[in-house]
């Protein structure tokens, strides 16, 4: 609050400070990603401590992912089109989604956990630290495990890319790259809003879940098994459609079913950056909002 | 007796604190019906009779789920982490001396928890699907209470399962990858991500066989109506008998491991 007054008193100078207030913040995303790598780096080495029991834990992860993908092949035992789309479409829209919610959950799975640091107070210790707290929070624990999801997710795309009967152009290819990093991005933005939820209503973590797993769970079936409503909503209030479903349908030639315009396909990017920008405000909002439990 | 009544009320009460975390489940079990439900309808549009299943049914059975999931704790939860953090500790060394027996004092709070969560987390979402969707819900309140008890042996089996599991910390110490591929037995066999009639051929038959599905796929279909008269008493039978061969391999891990105990002292 105190900043932007004096940038507002400041006038003349204020292409200076705003280039300053740039830089600072900058720098402050430069410590965070520099935090973070730190954290996680000493949870990877505790992790590769115990390096069977981290071999298991990864199978396992690699392993309950893949159930969902088992349960789609036995239902395609049964028929030849999930609304309207083959095994490898669905495969392709599967394991879009799964590899970017899954480096998604790499990245910023953690963040659920926030609602028990509130609520234990542990959290006071990271405010304390001269550290971003987002970083903390984000690498606290991280799960290296999760790379299994991950490769879940990738083997899943890796059969239904030569599968598929696409005719490939450069733009085509182009999307898949795309549309998984921005698909992560969105999903960050998604943990990160949940964690900022949390600062409000510290038990409710499976809000989130029911957000970014739910989401990751819709995401893996056509859009047009679903209700025009439930479509939209994820189209327009949590824009989950711009991780995979979208680009996908440039990819597949198939049109969006709420007769979106096909250019929505390349813009996953600007609405990533725009969810990163929200997540970002409410988060700051839920740290400015905390109060200590006081124990 | 009563001193059991008291944990298993003790188990009930314990979760009714946690309120918004019981309304946020609520509210992600309602979720993943809603988008469960769609998908089963976009398959049972495809094959309108799969698993001998109408599409009302198949929407009920995904409803079942959700409301379910907590109660049987499908995807494990509940007593285990503790105990398995308790035999880490050694805290488990208290508990031996206790005047109550190990096993049942675990089940009496988790009976309580599943009643809890029944009615929590189970209730609303059901309600939801059944106001949303064409449900297939019997009218007769025989019915009902046949599948309560199914639900109940159901918690059994569960229980027996993940007590095992919490057992082989005093061999592994660390139960996480026990519990690990406990749950994902759980998920997959239990019929929680496709009924255990849709799962084809040999798949099918052993998942049916298997204790799991004492879990969800029989009380789903006794309350959709499938088991009746002595196939119902089949039913039950099948639930019974696992819970009391895995209740009995339980008793005998426990005592087996409280010979292996040894107390550090401090």
């Amino acid at each position: 609050m105190a900043e932007t007054v004096a940038d507002g008193v400041a006038g003349a100078a204020a292409p200076e400070s705003w280039r300053e207030a740039r830089a600072g913040r900058l720098r402050g995303a430069a410590e965070g990603i520099r935090a973070y790598r730190l954290i996680a780096g000493m949870w990877i080495r505790s992790t590769l401590a115990y390096r069977a029991s981290f071999l298991m834990t990864a199978l396992g992860n690699f392993l309950a992912t893949g159930l969902d993908f088992v349960a789609i092949l036995l239902m395609f035992s049964h028929i030849d089109a999930l609304g309207g789309y083959t095994l490898p479409e669905v495969a392709f829209l599967y394991g879009a989604s799964g590899a970017a919610f899954g480096l998604a959950d790499l990245v910023m799975g953690s963040m659920d956990r926030l609602g028990r640091r509130v609520r234990d107070g542990t959290l006071d210790t990271l405010l304390v630290r001269p550290v971003p707290v987002l970083a903390q929070v984000a690498a606290d624990r991280f799960a290296l495990r999760r790379l299994g999801r991950i490769t879940q997710g990738l083997l899943v795309l890796g059969y239904a890319l030569p599968a598929l009967d696409v005719h490939w152009t450069p733009l085509r290819a182009l999307l898949i790259p795309l549309m998984l990093l921005s698909g992560a991005a969105i999903f960050s933005a998604v943990f990160v809003a949940g964690g900022a939820f949390q600062f409000f209503a510290q038990d409710a973590s499976e809000v989130q879940n029911s957000f970014t797993y739910g989401g990751n769970q819709m995401l893996q079936y056509p859009p047009t098994v679903f209700a025009k409503d439930m479509v939209r909503g994820v189209t327009f209030v949590v824009p989950l459609a711009f991780v995979n479903w979208l680009p996908a349908m440039y990819v597949l030639d198939r049109p969006y079913p709420l007769d979106l315009p096909g250019w929505l396909a390349f813009t996953p990017p600007l609405v990533a950056a725009g969810c990163c920008a929200l997540a970002g405000a409410a988060w700051r909002a839920g740290v400015r909002a905390y109060r200590s439990t006081g124990s | 007796m009563r001193l059991y009544a008291v944990v298993a009320a003790g188990g009930f009460r314990r979760h009714t604190t946690y309120r918004i975390a019981t309304a946020a489940g609520v509210f992600t079990n309602t979720v993943f019906g809603a988008i469960m439900a769609y998908t089963y309808m976009a398959l049972w549009s495809v094959r309108p009779r799969l698993g001998g299943y109408d599409q009302a049914e198949a929407l009920t059975y995904v409803w079942l789920g959700q409301a379910l999931i907590m109660t049987v704790a499908m995807m494990g939860g509940g007593f285990e982490d503790e105990l398995i953090e308790r035999i880490r500790t050694g805290d488990i060394a208290i508990d031996l001396y206790r005047p109550a027996d190990l096993q049942l004092w675990w089940l009496a709070g988790d009976v309580g928890r599943a009643a809890f969560h029944l009615l929590g987390r189970g209730l609303v979402p059901l309600a939801f699907g059944a106001l949303a969707f064409d449900l297939a819900l019997p009218a007769d309140p025989l019915t009902w209470l046949a599948f309560l008890f199914a639900v109940f042996l159901g918690v059994l089996v569960s229980f027996s399962i993940r007590y095992l599991v919490a057992l082989s910390a005093f061999w592994l110490l660390d139960g996480a990858g026990m519990a690990q591929m406990a749950w994902l037995g759980g998920i997959f066999f239990s019929g929680m991500l496709l009924p255990l009639n849709v799962f084809p051929g040999a798949l099918g038959e052993v998942a049916r066989a298997l204790p799991w599905s004492a879990l969800l796929q029989i009380p789903a279909d006794v309350l959709l109506g499938r088991h009746t008269g002595w196939g119902l008493a089949r039913a039950y039978g099948f639930q019974l008998g696992w819970a009391a061969l895995l209740l009995g391999v339980g008793r005998l891990l426990q005592a087996a491991a409280t010979r292996r105990v040894v107390v550090q002292g401090g």
